[in-house]
Protein backbone atom coordinates (compact mmCIF):
# COMPACT_ATOMS: atom_id res chain seq x y z
CA UNK A 1 0.00 0.00 0.00
CA UNK A 2 1.47 3.68 -1.11
CA UNK A 3 0.45 6.03 1.77
CA UNK A 4 -0.36 9.85 0.87
CA UNK A 5 -0.67 12.45 3.48
CA UNK A 6 0.03 10.65 5.89
CA UNK A 7 1.52 12.13 9.36
CA UNK A 8 4.62 9.75 10.41
CA UNK A 9 5.72 11.41 13.17
CA UNK A 10 5.12 14.46 15.59
CA UNK A 11 7.97 16.49 17.35
CA UNK A 12 6.68 19.00 20.24
CA UNK A 13 8.26 20.76 22.73
CA UNK A 14 4.79 21.46 24.52
CA UNK A 15 3.47 18.42 26.23
CA UNK A 16 -0.21 19.80 26.63
CA UNK A 17 -0.54 19.55 22.75
CA UNK A 18 0.16 15.77 22.09
CA UNK A 19 -1.46 14.55 19.29
CA UNK A 20 -2.72 11.45 19.60
CA UNK A 21 -2.83 8.27 17.04
CA UNK A 22 0.52 9.00 16.04
CA UNK A 23 4.38 8.46 17.32
CA UNK A 24 5.24 11.60 19.59
CA UNK A 25 9.03 12.78 19.88
CA UNK A 26 8.65 15.31 22.93
CA UNK A 27 11.67 17.85 23.34
CA UNK A 28 12.88 19.82 25.68
CA UNK A 29 13.34 23.13 23.38
CA UNK A 30 13.01 24.56 20.00
CA UNK A 31 16.83 23.83 19.29
CA UNK A 32 16.33 19.92 19.43
CA UNK A 33 12.65 19.69 18.66
CA UNK A 34 14.42 20.98 15.07
CA UNK A 35 17.56 18.55 15.40
CA UNK A 36 14.86 15.44 15.92
CA UNK A 37 12.65 16.74 13.17
CA UNK A 38 16.25 17.08 10.75
CA UNK A 39 16.55 13.82 11.37
CA UNK A 40 13.39 12.23 10.99
CA UNK A 41 12.66 13.95 7.69
CA UNK A 42 16.25 12.13 6.61
CA UNK A 43 14.88 8.69 8.17
CA UNK A 44 11.47 8.63 6.79
CA UNK A 45 11.64 10.31 3.90
CA UNK A 46 8.59 12.69 4.60
CA UNK A 47 8.83 16.52 4.99
CA UNK A 48 8.87 18.49 8.57
CA UNK A 49 6.40 21.35 8.91
CA UNK A 50 5.77 23.11 11.04
CA UNK A 51 2.22 23.85 12.37
CA UNK A 52 2.88 26.30 15.19
CA UNK A 53 6.16 27.53 17.22
CA UNK A 54 6.42 24.39 19.51
CA UNK A 55 4.40 21.58 17.07
CA UNK A 56 6.12 19.97 14.11
CA UNK A 57 4.79 17.30 11.89
CA UNK A 58 6.30 14.61 9.53
CA UNK A 59 4.24 14.06 6.55
CA UNK A 60 4.56 11.77 4.12
CA UNK A 61 3.82 12.92 0.77
CA UNK B 1 12.90 -3.89 -63.08
CA UNK B 2 9.49 -2.01 -63.41
CA UNK B 3 8.85 1.16 -64.08
CA UNK B 4 7.92 1.68 -60.44
CA UNK B 5 10.97 0.48 -59.01
CA UNK B 6 12.77 4.09 -59.01
CA UNK B 7 9.94 6.14 -57.88
CA UNK B 8 8.77 3.50 -54.74
CA UNK B 9 12.65 4.08 -53.81
CA UNK B 10 12.98 7.66 -54.30
CA UNK B 11 9.62 7.64 -52.02
CA UNK B 12 11.24 5.26 -49.62
CA UNK B 13 14.26 7.55 -49.10
CA UNK B 14 12.13 10.50 -48.90
CA UNK B 15 10.00 9.19 -46.33
CA UNK B 16 12.79 7.26 -44.07
CA UNK B 17 15.31 11.20 -44.77
CA UNK B 18 12.24 12.68 -43.20
CA UNK B 19 11.95 10.27 -40.20
CA UNK B 20 15.41 11.10 -39.37
CA UNK B 21 15.08 14.63 -39.91
CA UNK B 22 12.18 14.58 -37.23
CA UNK B 23 13.92 12.45 -34.92
CA UNK B 24 16.33 15.17 -33.68
CA UNK B 25 17.60 14.52 -29.93
CA UNK B 26 16.40 17.78 -28.75
CA UNK B 27 16.70 19.34 -24.83
CA UNK B 28 14.44 16.22 -24.01
CA UNK B 29 16.95 13.96 -24.10
CA UNK B 30 14.59 11.41 -25.75
CA UNK B 31 15.69 9.30 -27.62
CA UNK B 32 19.20 9.54 -27.06
CA UNK B 33 20.24 5.96 -27.02
CA UNK B 34 21.56 4.20 -30.55
CA UNK B 35 18.58 1.13 -29.84
CA UNK B 36 15.93 3.71 -29.63
CA UNK B 37 16.42 5.30 -32.86
CA UNK B 38 17.28 2.41 -34.87
CA UNK B 39 13.66 1.43 -33.64
CA UNK B 40 11.81 4.41 -34.93
CA UNK B 41 14.01 4.72 -38.31
CA UNK B 42 12.99 1.26 -38.63
CA UNK B 43 9.39 2.15 -38.72
CA UNK B 44 9.88 5.08 -40.18
CA UNK B 45 11.03 2.92 -43.06
CA UNK B 46 8.02 0.58 -42.67
CA UNK B 47 5.75 3.70 -42.75
CA UNK B 48 7.42 4.88 -45.71
CA UNK B 49 7.23 1.63 -47.59
CA UNK B 50 3.06 1.74 -46.55
CA UNK B 51 3.12 5.01 -47.90
CA UNK B 52 4.98 4.54 -51.22
CA UNK B 53 3.09 2.12 -52.61
CA UNK B 54 -0.02 2.96 -52.64
CA UNK B 55 0.40 5.16 -55.49
CA UNK B 56 1.30 2.53 -58.22
CA UNK B 57 -1.28 0.47 -56.81
CA UNK B 58 -3.51 3.08 -57.64
CA UNK B 59 -2.08 3.05 -60.98
CA UNK B 60 -2.13 0.08 -61.61
CA UNK B 61 -6.52 0.01 -60.61
CA UNK B 62 -5.47 -2.59 -57.81
CA UNK B 63 -7.83 -0.44 -55.33
CA UNK B 64 -8.33 -3.18 -52.72
CA UNK B 65 -4.19 -3.11 -52.26
CA UNK B 66 -4.97 0.35 -50.29
CA UNK B 67 -6.88 -1.47 -47.65
CA UNK B 68 -3.27 -2.27 -46.24
CA UNK B 69 -2.89 1.76 -45.64
CA UNK B 70 -5.44 0.54 -42.24
CA UNK B 71 -2.70 -1.99 -41.41
CA UNK B 72 -0.84 1.05 -41.10
CA UNK B 73 -3.18 2.65 -38.82
CA UNK B 74 -3.28 -0.16 -35.99
CA UNK B 75 0.77 -0.71 -36.66
CA UNK B 76 1.70 2.99 -35.80
CA UNK B 77 -1.05 3.11 -32.85
CA UNK B 78 1.23 0.45 -31.03
CA UNK B 79 4.55 3.09 -31.53
CA UNK B 80 2.12 5.22 -29.37
CA UNK B 81 1.81 2.57 -26.66
CA UNK B 82 5.08 1.44 -26.69
CA UNK B 83 6.16 5.31 -26.25
CA UNK B 84 3.49 5.52 -23.25
CA UNK B 85 4.76 2.46 -21.33
CA UNK B 86 8.42 3.17 -21.64
CA UNK B 87 7.89 6.56 -20.24
CA UNK B 88 5.62 5.71 -18.29
CA UNK B 89 7.91 3.02 -16.27
CA UNK B 90 11.00 5.43 -16.83
CA UNK B 91 8.85 8.53 -15.39
CA UNK B 92 9.12 7.05 -11.53
CA UNK B 93 12.79 7.18 -11.66
CA UNK B 94 13.09 10.66 -13.06
CA UNK B 95 14.15 13.79 -10.26
CA UNK B 96 11.39 15.32 -11.23
CA UNK B 97 8.75 13.17 -13.52
CA UNK B 98 7.65 14.25 -16.72
CA UNK B 99 3.83 13.70 -15.41
CA UNK B 100 1.35 11.89 -17.31
CA UNK B 101 0.31 14.46 -19.78
CA UNK B 102 3.54 15.18 -21.02
CA UNK B 103 4.20 11.46 -21.94
CA UNK B 104 1.08 11.56 -23.59
CA UNK B 105 2.45 14.23 -25.61
CA UNK B 106 5.31 12.52 -26.78
CA UNK B 107 3.80 9.27 -27.73
CA UNK B 108 1.18 10.98 -29.60
CA UNK B 109 4.12 12.98 -31.10
CA UNK B 110 5.92 9.19 -32.63
CA UNK B 111 2.68 8.16 -33.35
CA UNK B 112 1.70 10.97 -35.49
CA UNK B 113 5.14 11.46 -37.27
CA UNK B 114 4.82 7.96 -38.78
CA UNK B 115 1.54 9.37 -40.50
CA UNK B 116 3.67 12.34 -41.61
CA UNK B 117 6.04 10.11 -43.08
CA UNK B 118 3.28 8.23 -44.99
CA UNK B 119 2.27 11.45 -46.09
CA UNK B 120 5.44 12.46 -47.61
CA UNK B 121 6.53 9.02 -49.28
CA UNK B 122 3.35 9.28 -50.84
CA UNK B 123 3.47 12.63 -51.72
CA UNK B 124 7.00 12.19 -53.14
CA UNK B 125 6.26 8.71 -55.55
CA UNK B 126 3.16 10.78 -56.41
CA UNK B 127 5.59 13.61 -57.77
CA UNK B 128 8.08 11.17 -59.49
CA UNK B 129 5.24 9.13 -61.33
CA UNK B 130 2.85 12.23 -62.63
CA UNK B 131 6.28 14.59 -63.81
CA UNK B 132 10.04 13.50 -63.28
CA UNK B 133 12.39 12.59 -60.31
CA UNK B 134 12.22 16.80 -60.33
CA UNK B 135 8.22 16.89 -59.76
CA UNK B 136 9.15 14.38 -56.92
CA UNK B 137 12.26 15.73 -55.22
CA UNK B 138 9.55 19.37 -55.10
CA UNK B 139 6.58 17.02 -53.83
CA UNK B 140 9.23 15.59 -51.07
CA UNK B 141 10.41 19.17 -50.56
CA UNK B 142 6.95 20.53 -50.01
CA UNK B 143 6.32 17.41 -47.76
CA UNK B 144 9.14 18.03 -45.22
CA UNK B 145 8.11 21.52 -44.72
CA UNK B 146 4.43 20.78 -44.66
CA UNK B 147 5.73 18.11 -41.59
CA UNK B 148 8.22 20.70 -39.78
CA UNK B 149 5.03 23.13 -39.63
CA UNK B 150 2.66 20.33 -38.59
CA UNK B 151 5.12 18.49 -36.06
CA UNK B 152 5.83 21.78 -34.24
CA UNK B 153 3.66 23.15 -31.48
CA UNK B 154 2.81 26.02 -29.30
CA UNK B 155 5.25 27.63 -26.53
CA UNK B 156 4.29 29.14 -23.47
CA UNK B 157 5.53 32.19 -24.59
CA UNK B 158 2.57 32.66 -26.55
CA UNK B 159 0.05 32.49 -24.23
CA UNK B 160 1.64 34.07 -20.74
CA UNK B 161 4.24 36.75 -20.00
CA UNK B 162 6.88 35.28 -17.09
CA UNK B 163 8.43 37.07 -14.54
CA UNK B 164 11.00 36.67 -11.81
CA UNK B 165 10.41 36.90 -8.34
CA UNK B 166 12.47 35.97 -5.37
CA UNK B 167 10.58 33.43 -3.02
CA UNK B 168 10.38 34.40 0.54
CA UNK B 169 9.28 32.86 3.67
CA UNK B 170 6.25 34.25 5.64
CA UNK B 171 6.79 31.68 8.98
CA UNK B 172 7.06 28.75 8.07
CA UNK B 173 4.97 28.72 4.88
CA UNK B 174 7.05 29.44 1.44
CA UNK B 175 5.50 31.83 -1.02
CA UNK B 176 6.54 33.17 -4.71
CA UNK B 177 4.89 36.42 -4.96
CA UNK B 178 1.16 36.04 -2.87
CA UNK B 179 1.04 32.52 -4.00
CA UNK B 180 1.22 29.78 -1.12
CA UNK B 181 3.69 27.17 -2.27
CA UNK B 182 4.57 25.11 0.78
CA UNK B 183 4.87 24.84 4.33
CA UNK B 184 8.54 23.97 5.39
CA UNK B 185 9.48 23.69 9.18
CA UNK B 186 13.30 23.14 9.23
CA UNK B 187 15.53 26.37 9.51
CA UNK B 188 17.93 24.98 7.94
CA UNK B 189 16.04 23.50 4.55
CA UNK B 190 14.47 27.24 4.61
CA UNK B 191 17.82 28.56 4.66
CA UNK B 192 18.73 26.06 1.36
CA UNK B 193 15.14 26.54 -0.24
CA UNK B 194 16.04 30.91 -0.11
CA UNK B 195 19.80 30.05 -1.59
CA UNK B 196 18.90 27.63 -4.29
CA UNK B 197 14.99 28.37 -4.71
CA UNK B 198 13.84 30.46 -7.81
CA UNK B 199 10.33 31.70 -8.00
CA UNK B 200 8.49 32.70 -11.33
CA UNK B 201 4.94 33.98 -12.10
CA UNK B 202 2.78 33.18 -15.23
CA UNK B 203 0.85 35.39 -15.81
CA UNK B 204 -1.92 34.30 -18.11
CA UNK B 205 -2.57 36.63 -21.49
CA UNK B 206 -6.26 35.54 -22.04
CA UNK B 207 -9.07 33.31 -20.28
CA UNK B 208 -7.97 30.13 -22.17
CA UNK B 209 -4.42 30.52 -21.16
CA UNK B 210 -5.75 30.69 -17.67
CA UNK B 211 -7.53 27.03 -17.75
CA UNK B 212 -4.06 25.42 -19.71
CA UNK B 213 -1.58 26.67 -17.53
CA UNK B 214 -3.93 25.06 -14.76
CA UNK B 215 -4.09 21.88 -15.53
CA UNK B 216 -1.80 19.61 -13.44
CA UNK B 217 0.11 18.17 -16.35
CA UNK B 218 1.26 21.27 -17.91
CA UNK B 219 2.52 22.91 -14.42
CA UNK B 220 4.60 19.22 -13.92
CA UNK B 221 6.33 19.58 -17.65
CA UNK B 222 7.17 23.05 -17.03
CA UNK B 223 9.04 22.09 -13.29
CA UNK B 224 10.15 18.75 -15.74
CA UNK B 225 11.90 21.11 -18.80
CA UNK B 226 13.68 23.63 -16.19
CA UNK B 227 14.93 20.71 -14.14
CA UNK B 228 16.22 18.93 -17.24
CA UNK B 229 17.77 22.69 -18.67
CA UNK B 230 19.00 23.73 -15.39
CA UNK B 231 19.61 20.56 -12.93
CA UNK B 232 17.96 20.39 -9.36
CA UNK B 233 19.00 21.07 -6.27
CA UNK B 234 17.71 18.06 -4.66
CA UNK B 235 18.05 13.91 -4.18
CA UNK B 236 16.17 10.75 -3.14
CA UNK B 237 15.39 11.05 0.85
CA UNK B 238 14.98 15.36 0.55
CA UNK B 239 11.04 15.61 -0.33
CA UNK B 240 11.54 19.12 1.07
CA UNK B 241 13.49 19.65 -1.71
CA UNK B 242 10.47 20.08 -4.56
CA UNK B 243 9.90 22.04 -7.39
CA UNK B 244 6.02 23.36 -7.51
CA UNK B 245 3.76 24.87 -9.24
CA UNK B 246 0.59 26.51 -7.21
CA UNK B 247 -2.31 28.93 -8.62
CA UNK B 248 -3.51 31.95 -7.50
CA UNK B 249 -7.39 30.79 -7.34
CA UNK B 250 -8.25 34.46 -7.86
CA UNK B 251 -6.70 35.60 -10.83
CA UNK B 252 -4.98 32.09 -12.47
CA UNK B 253 -1.31 33.06 -12.15
CA UNK B 254 0.51 30.61 -11.48
CA UNK B 255 3.44 30.27 -9.23
CA UNK B 256 6.34 28.08 -10.47
CA UNK B 257 9.00 27.75 -7.74
CA UNK B 258 12.15 25.45 -9.04
CA UNK B 259 15.74 24.72 -7.33
CA UNK B 260 18.03 24.56 -10.49
CA UNK B 261 21.20 23.73 -9.59
CA UNK B 262 22.54 26.61 -12.00
CA UNK B 263 20.93 29.62 -10.57
CA UNK B 264 20.80 32.20 -14.25
CA UNK B 265 17.60 34.16 -13.80
CA UNK B 266 17.83 34.87 -17.83
CA UNK B 267 18.18 31.37 -18.74
CA UNK B 268 15.75 30.37 -16.80
CA UNK B 269 13.00 32.14 -18.35
CA UNK B 270 13.92 31.44 -21.81
CA UNK B 271 13.44 27.43 -20.98
CA UNK B 272 10.57 28.52 -19.48
CA UNK B 273 9.25 30.70 -21.89
CA UNK B 274 9.96 27.52 -24.73
CA UNK B 275 8.27 24.97 -22.92
CA UNK B 276 5.78 23.66 -25.32
CA UNK B 277 1.95 24.10 -24.47
CA UNK B 278 0.81 20.54 -24.46
CA UNK B 279 -1.99 19.67 -26.62
CA UNK B 280 -3.83 17.81 -24.16
CA UNK B 281 -3.71 20.42 -21.71
CA UNK B 282 -4.79 23.38 -24.10
CA UNK B 283 -8.20 24.50 -23.11
CA UNK B 284 -10.61 26.99 -25.29
CA UNK B 285 -13.33 27.82 -22.93
CA UNK B 286 -13.88 31.03 -25.09
CA UNK B 287 -14.92 29.00 -28.38
CA UNK B 288 -17.89 27.99 -26.15
CA UNK B 289 -20.76 30.03 -27.49
CA UNK B 290 -22.74 30.33 -24.30
CA UNK B 291 -25.38 32.19 -26.08
CA UNK B 292 -25.90 29.52 -28.80
CA UNK B 293 -27.02 26.50 -29.17
CA UNK B 294 -26.76 23.97 -25.62
CA UNK B 295 -25.68 26.76 -23.73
Amino acid sequence: MVLEKYILAAITTNPSKIPSGTAVFHCEDKKEMEIIAANLEAILDGIAHALTEELYVIVKH
Amino acid sequence: MSEYTYPILFGLAAGTLTRIYMLRTDYRQYPTYLHGKIIHVALGFIAAGLGTVAIPSIMEEDFTAITFLTLAASQFREVRNMERNTLTELDSYEMVPRGKTYIEGVAIAFESRNYLVIFTSLLSTLGYLLFNIWGGLAAAVLAILISTKLMSGGRLKDIVDVEFVEPRFDGAGLYVDNIYIMNIGLPERQEEVLRYGMGFILNPKNFNARSTIANLGQRQAILHDVSTALGVYRDSGTPALVPLAKRDLDDGRVGVFVLPQEKDINKALKVIEAVPTLENAIRMPSERQTNGKGS
